[in-house]
């Protein structure tokens, strides 16, 4: 029988508001929220939340643990350590593994492994077999399992047809959405960078937000067509978000999402040819950053991930167009998220942990993440130091992969102790699995 | 200078020392002897992901010629994107004792990251589409032994072709303009870059309207591979739109002179006739290039003293 845990001091902050109050769990659930609690017996294990706002645990939509087949880069567990330290109580593991997710022995095997980690990870599923965009996967098969996110991720399903019968078989699984990575192959093939005045003057190859713009216009009609829930992956570009806009005016089954690097940083860093800023879709113009950041203010854009995708040091130390695209992103979010939305205005704490937490748990159907913090619920918690200042150091990064553009970044705001089901799981800023 | 990596990192005074320099080493090279010992014991090595005989062998005859010890590397990048990163393959040879490394990579900025990775200096001898300043070098030398030194203010230059996958022309504008020549850009739509925000060149869309204009006109290499998808046409309906034929080299001016860095498609953007002519300074680019190649590679090696 594990010990009560006591969250101590803090601000909590959920969907319903927040208040000062402390948190007693006991066997994995919370038991009490209320201002002043003692603990009931003097095993209970006491967790400082002074200055602190305690939340539910962060939800990301959206991360590559590379396991299976690239462990070298990444595997589930160490994956779901950064995810801790970053916050996160539950990861969707994106399915371009090898092999990939497209089969329920594979789902099976990582769910397995993901129960032994310091997060829940949560598979997601192939839209097609082999994430080659023309057979359907086992949709119903990985359902049964538990998959809710179905995704080609890494590749977009290019085909109107394949993507329309996905939207159209999805109906029937109750709390399946079908999750597009929007580049439309034929403009973006063989591009490196966003095509715009810096890939212009570098002579690389641009993938044009064209290319997401045209894919994210023929889902949202497809989306209604079929009356499938589609669900934008990393949004990046200005154009695709007043799409998104429209659309959900239109009261259509559309979601979004964007990634930190996409409010942060743009193409302009690709001048260094450091490829640690190389990602699909690409760092794109101040213009499009602004268009996110508004994205995000106005709720068009549900929900913030990280896109987390390690690769090994070889495999960035290559020239810039030949390197794989992709960059960490579980231990930096929170604190980006904190330092450049938060601290500026542009969304209030209480917003931004909805674009973090409960907003990318209602679209993974993730009953028990996202809060509230009420008693009776699963214990997933997330407490966050906003005032404490750090710089992000690749070497102490808990990934197995050091390629974060953010080496040397000077961000505000850490996750001092993280809750699963109970369980300190970070506590102090340290892993404890 | 520790590298030379692209136009852009140059001042004037830093182009117009070079092209003094390449003028002494011209002068060099045109000796009994075209030999110095300015570069004796320092090795020069070539690291080359991509074929370019020529190039390779203007390097390497610019470096025997300063009396340096040379040493080639050719890698198929499709062989070394399986196995060693660009990384090791580059702490490998300057672990053999290198004072320069001349990259060619068939990537852009491929020279500016291998720069950041060793204690030689680099070369770039061409990386992608960005950059290929020896190429922008020689045609300057050309240029002003055409025109005399003060010749490049207000020089008025049209480059013509496939402005979007050359890296000739990204060197060459900002190596033009920087000297003060008026650059004009003509291509079809598809072979423009997607952007010339922040290039100082005008476009026209109508060769024939410029070509009278013009004191220089540079022309690109068309590639097979661009006709192949959807970027041209045909061959027959490029040449008759920017093509310089017989017909067109007769409406320029009677000194316009007529570039090419080669290899040429002879009857594509280029008349043979017009390439014999002696409008055409093809085979002087080609001379130069080995005394602006000795400039660089004496420059970048800090000698520092007197040309022997």
């Amino acid at each position: 029988m594990p010990d009560d845990v006591l969250v101590k001091g803090g601000r909590v902050v959920d969907a319903s508001g927040e208040r000062v109050a402390d948190v007693l769990v006991r066997d994995g659930v919370v038991i009490e929220v209320e201002a002043q609690l003692e603990p009931a017996s003097p095993a209970a294990r006491v967790l400082d939340a002074a200055g602190c706002v305690v939340a539910p645990g962060l939800v990301d939509l959206h991360a590559h643990l590379r396991e299976p087949g690239d462990e070298d880069a990444e595997t589930i567990v160490t994956g779901a350590r950064a995810a801790a330290l970053g916050g996160f109580t539950a990861v969707v593991a994106m399915p371009n593994t090898t092999p990939p997710l497209d089969d329920p022995a594979v789902v099976a095997s990582v769910l397995a492994i993901g129960r032994a980690s310091a997060c829940d990870v949560v598979a997601s599923g192939c839209i097609t077999k082999g994430r080659r965009g023309e057979e359907l996967a086992p949709m119903h098969e990985l359902h049964q399992l538990g998959v809710r996110i179905f995704t080609d991720d890494g590749d977009c399903v290019a085909d109107a047809d394949v993507m329309r019968r996905a939207l159209e078989y999805a109906r029937s699984l109750p709390g399946a959405v079908v999750a597009q990575h929007a580049e439309d192959p034929a403009l973006a093939q063989g591009g490196s960078m966003h095509e715009g005045a810096w890939s212009s003057r570098l002579g690389i190859q641009g993938r044009p937000a064209a290319a997401e713009a045209i894919i994210v216009a023929r889902d949202i009609q497809l989306a209604e067509l079929t009356g499938g829930r589609v669900h934008f992956l990393h949004l990046s570009a200005a154009p695709s978000v007043e799409l998104v806009r429209a659309a959900k005016r239109r009261g259509l089954p559309v979601t979004a999402e964007s990634m930190p690097h996409h409010f942060t940083l743009t193409d302009a860093e690709c001048a260094s040819f450091d490829p640690v800023f190389k990602v699909h879709p690409p760092l794109r113009t101040a213009d499009d950053v602004a268009a996110i950041k508004a994205g995000l203010a106005d709720g068009t854009i549900d929900a913030i991930a990280t896109d987390h995708a390690p690769h090994v040091p070889q495999a960035k130390e290559q020239p810039f167009e030949q390197a794989p695209p992709g960059m960490l992103g579980l231990e930096t979010t929170l604190a980006l998220t904190l330092t450049e939305l938060v601290e500026p205005g542009v969304l209030s704490l209480a917003d931004a942990l909805a674009r973090l937490s409960w907003s990318p748990a209602g679209i993974a159907g993730l009953a028990d993440h996202g809060g509230p913090i009420a008693s009776g619920r699963p214990a997933n918690l997330c407490v966050i130091d906003p005032a404490l200042q750090w710089e992000v150091d690749r070497a102490r990064l808990a990934s197995r992969s050091r390629n974060t553009p953010y080496h040397g970044r000077k961000l505000t705001g850490r996750v001092r102790h993280t809750i699963l089901r109970g369980e300190p799981v970070v506590v102090d800023g340290v892993a404890q699995r | 200078m520790k590298h030379l990596l692209a136009i852009d990192d140059l001042s004037r005074a830093e182009i117009d020392g070079l092209l003094d320099l390449s003028e002494s080493f011209i002068e060099v090279t045109q000796r009994d002897i075209p030999k110095i010992p300015a570069l004796r014991g320092r090795t020069v090595v070539t690291l080359f992901f991509e074929e370019s005989t020529r190039t390779r062998l203007s390097f390497e005859t610019a470096a025997k010629r300063l009396s340096a010890d040379t040493m080639s590397f050719s890698a198929s990048t499709s062989s070394l994107t399986k196995g060693e990163s660009l990384l090791d393959t580059v702490q490998t040879i300057e672990a053999m004792g290198v004072d320069a490394i001349v990259v060619r990579h068939p990537c852009a900025g491929a020279a500016h990251r291998v720069a950041q990775w060793v204690d030689a200096s680099v070369v770039n001898a061409g990386d992608g589409r960005h950059q290929h300043p020896t190429q922008a070098l020689l045609d300057l030398v050309t240029l002003r032994r055409r025109l005399g030194r003060g010749g490049f203010d207000g020089l008025r230059v049209v480059i013509v072709g496939d402005i979007r996958h050359s890296r000739v022309a990204r060197s060459g504008v900002q190596a033009l303009s920087t000297m003060g020549a008026e650059v004009t850009l003509v291509a079809p739509p598809t072979l423009l870059p997607e952007s010339l925000e922040g290039w100082p060149v005008v476009v026209d869309d109508d060769l024939d309207s410029v070509l009278p204009e013009v004191d220089v006109v540079y022309l690109l290499r068309i590639q097979r591979e661009r006709l192949a998808g959807a970027l041209l046409p045909s061959q027959r309906e490029y040449t008759s739109r920017y093509g310089i034929t017989v017909e067109r080299a007769a409406r320029l001016k009677p000194d316009t002179l007529i570039m090419h860095p080669g290899p040429m498609n002879r009857g594509v953007e280029i008349a043979a006739e017009v390439a014999d002519s002696p409008a055409s300074t093809v085979t002087e680019q080609v001379a130069n290039g080995v005394a602006v190649r000795m400039a660089v590679l004496w420059s970048t090696l800090g000698s520092g003293g007197q040309i022997a």
